[in-house]
């Protein structure tokens, strides 16, 4: 540093390239997969991704010589083979905690999948996984309440949760609407859901919809002595709204809202988790948008990494994908960001996708969502995947019931606490699931016709983002 | 029209309510899930109509790093003959998770 000041362009990896760094515990580190310009070497195209998400800029500068570059700069220091794909590589870059402010996801994503994906030397990029280090995972909020107090406060205990989106999800009567909910709830579900299409329409004002709602879950409640909720959705087209409807929700006397965070943004995101924390209330966070960044395997944020930031900003359920529904979903790499949402480590494991191991520290966790085309068919293979700590929902499947949807809710839950009951006691769910649903239907006749109603629904397509392996 | 029933819904208590009440074979079967589990196993109970309260009554203590079945099989007997028309729930205390693992009802009153 002690040179003087040279004008002029430079290769990036003559600064940004560091095959010998020894990464420290306190750095943030990403994965990225490149596909470089041709012509381009692989340590260049790293180092530039490198350097734009970080200090860099294209062309030297005498400012940089202000301060202590060597220890603000982002380094690429490893770059590895893509397994089965020649036209991509793996470079792995170590940036300091310093270059992030504390508790904003907003700030690490504006520097990470900022300017540098529109950069001319890539001509593709994916941000594949990011480690956040335990210091910086300390100074974020992170789940307002967390998988153990939610719980606590459902008393809901050994088994996933069980929910259902209210369908039509646009169109309906606020009244109308409160109906469907009273239904789901009283045949059985913990949880209703707003379409997250559901915000505050003509055709259905949001105060309207809280209050029949928070009847319908009152009555439900009183009449099967379980503890109900449905999510109220709060997203709304400005801060201001958002908060005014949180806080409504919150004079009901609501136990759950609801918010789109990545329409809606971290920022709002993160404000809102912070609310939840401050008031007690239980936040359901939904995805919707997420396609558009993370499906196209060249190109985006791996969903992994979309994970661990709604775990940063703050959020007790998250929709992770279902494996088996209509939506796609690997299922390795569901189980990998499955872990990231409710462990308090996650090791590396390349088999899963997960490239750095991640300490969470005590940041809470949170409930993965399975939802979207599920039915009661689906049920043994959905406590096998995602375990206890999970919420099931089924949309379709419990309003789809030829005798309503307090009959499908009955029918799911049923279902439900069939197969945690015969997992219990020893039996392979995925095997024997087939005749542990038939012996309860045979307690059941809600169940024995939705059985009948869904045996032929199948989605079986190939996964269009699947994890990078050989075989491909 | 005909072949559509009437939903009978009623009071239920949360994990396996929904199913009819489970014989002693599948009752020594959740006792023993718990055990495998490394939990701790413990018992409660309370009137029917306090069912939504958090906290029900202790039976004696949770039974730390008991091992047997039939232990526990026994002190849930003892708790039912001595309140007969209470809800007795059985837990299995998870220490790692500071949760419970599973409870459920076992006697409906």
């Amino acid at each position: 540093m002690a040179k003087g000041y040279e004008a002029g362009v430079k290769d990036y990896r003559e600064t940004y390239w560091q095959p010998d760094y020894v990464p420290l515990d306190s750095d943030l580190l990403a994965c990225f997969k490149i596909v470089a310009q041709p012509g381009v070497p692989r340590e260049e195209a790293a180092a530039a991704v490198a350097a734009e998400s970080s200090t860099g800029t294209w062309t030297t500068v005498w400012t940089d010589l202000l301060t202590d570059m060597e220890y603000y700069r982002g380094r690429a220091y490893r770059i590895e083979d893509v397994p089965g794909d020649d036209s991509a590589f793996y470079a792995f870059i170590a940036y300091p905690i310093d270059l992030f402010e504390e508790n904003s996801v907003v700030n690490v994503f504006t520097s990470l999948v900022g300017n540098v994906f529109g950069f001319k030397a890539v001509r593709s990029l994916r941000l594949e996984d990011v480690r956040f280090p335990l210091a910086y995972v300390k100074t974020c909020n992170g789940p307002p309440n967390g998988i153990q107090l939610e719980r606590d406060k459902l008393n809901k205990y050994g088994r996933p949760l069980l929910g259902c989106t209210i369908k039509p999800k646009l169109g309906l009567s606020a009244k109308n609407y409160g109906r469907a909910v009273y239904e789901c709830l009283r045949g059985g579900l913990d949880f209703t859901k707003d379409d997250e299409n559901i915000n505050s329409q003509p055709f259905m004002r949001w105060r309207d919809r809280f209050l029949f709602v928070q009847d319908a879950i009152e009555k439900a409640q009183a009449e099967t002595g379980e503890v109900k909720g449905h999510y109220m959705n709060v997203t709304a087209p400005s801060p201001e709204e958002m908060y005014e409807r949180a806080e409504f929700a919150k004079e009901l006397g609501t136990p759950i809202i609801m918010h789109d965070y990545l329409t809606s943004g971290f920022c709002a995101n993160t404000g809102l988790a912070r609310w939840c924390r401050k008031n007690g209330m239980l936040l359901h966070i939904h995805r919707a948008m997420h396609a558009v960044i993370d499906r196209n395997p060249y190109h985006g944020i791996n969903f992994r990494v979309l994970a661990k930031a709604l775990r940063l900003s703050g959020g007790d359920h998250l929709h992770s994908g279902t494996v088996v529904g209509k939506l796609e979903g690997d299922r390795a790499a569901t189980l990998g960001w499955v872990d990231m949402l409710r462990e308090s480590f996650v090791p590396e494991d390349r088999s899963r996708g997960i490239f750095f191991d991640q300490d969470w520290g005590s940041m809470p966790g949170v409930f993965p969502v399975a939802s979207g085309g599920i039915h009661v068919w689906h049920m043994p293979a959905l406590v096998t995947i995602f375990g206890d700590d999970s919420v099931l929902q089924f949309g379709g499947g419990t309003l789809g019931h030829p005798w309503g949807n307090a009959a499908g809710a009955h029918a799911n839950r049923i279902a439900l606490e069939a197969c945690v009951e015969a997992r219990n006691r020893g039996v392979e769910l995925e095997r024997e699931g087939k005749e542990v649903l038939q012996n309860a239907a045979r307690h059941s006749p809600e169940l024995r016709v939705a059985m009948e109603t869904w045996k032929e629904i199948k989605f079986e397509f190939e996964t269009v983002d699947k994890l990078d392996a050989a075989h491909r | 029209m005909s072949d559509i029933q009437d939903y009978k819904g009623g009071r239920k208590y949360e994990t396996f309510s929904y199913l009819p009440e489970m014989s002693p074979d599948q009752i020594r079967a959740q006792i023993a899930y718990i055990i495998r589990q490394g939990w701790n196993p413990a018992i409660e109970h309370t009137e029917p109509e306090r069912s939504m309260e958090h906290y029900w009554y202790m039976w004696k203590l949770p039974m730390f790093g008991e091992q047997s079945v039939d232990n526990v099989l026994a002190e849930l007997e003892a708790c039912r003959r001595e309140y007969p028309n209470h809800l007795i729930r059985l837990i299995g205390y998870d220490n790692y998770a500071q949760s419970l693992g599973l409870a459920f009802v076992v006697y409906r009153g």
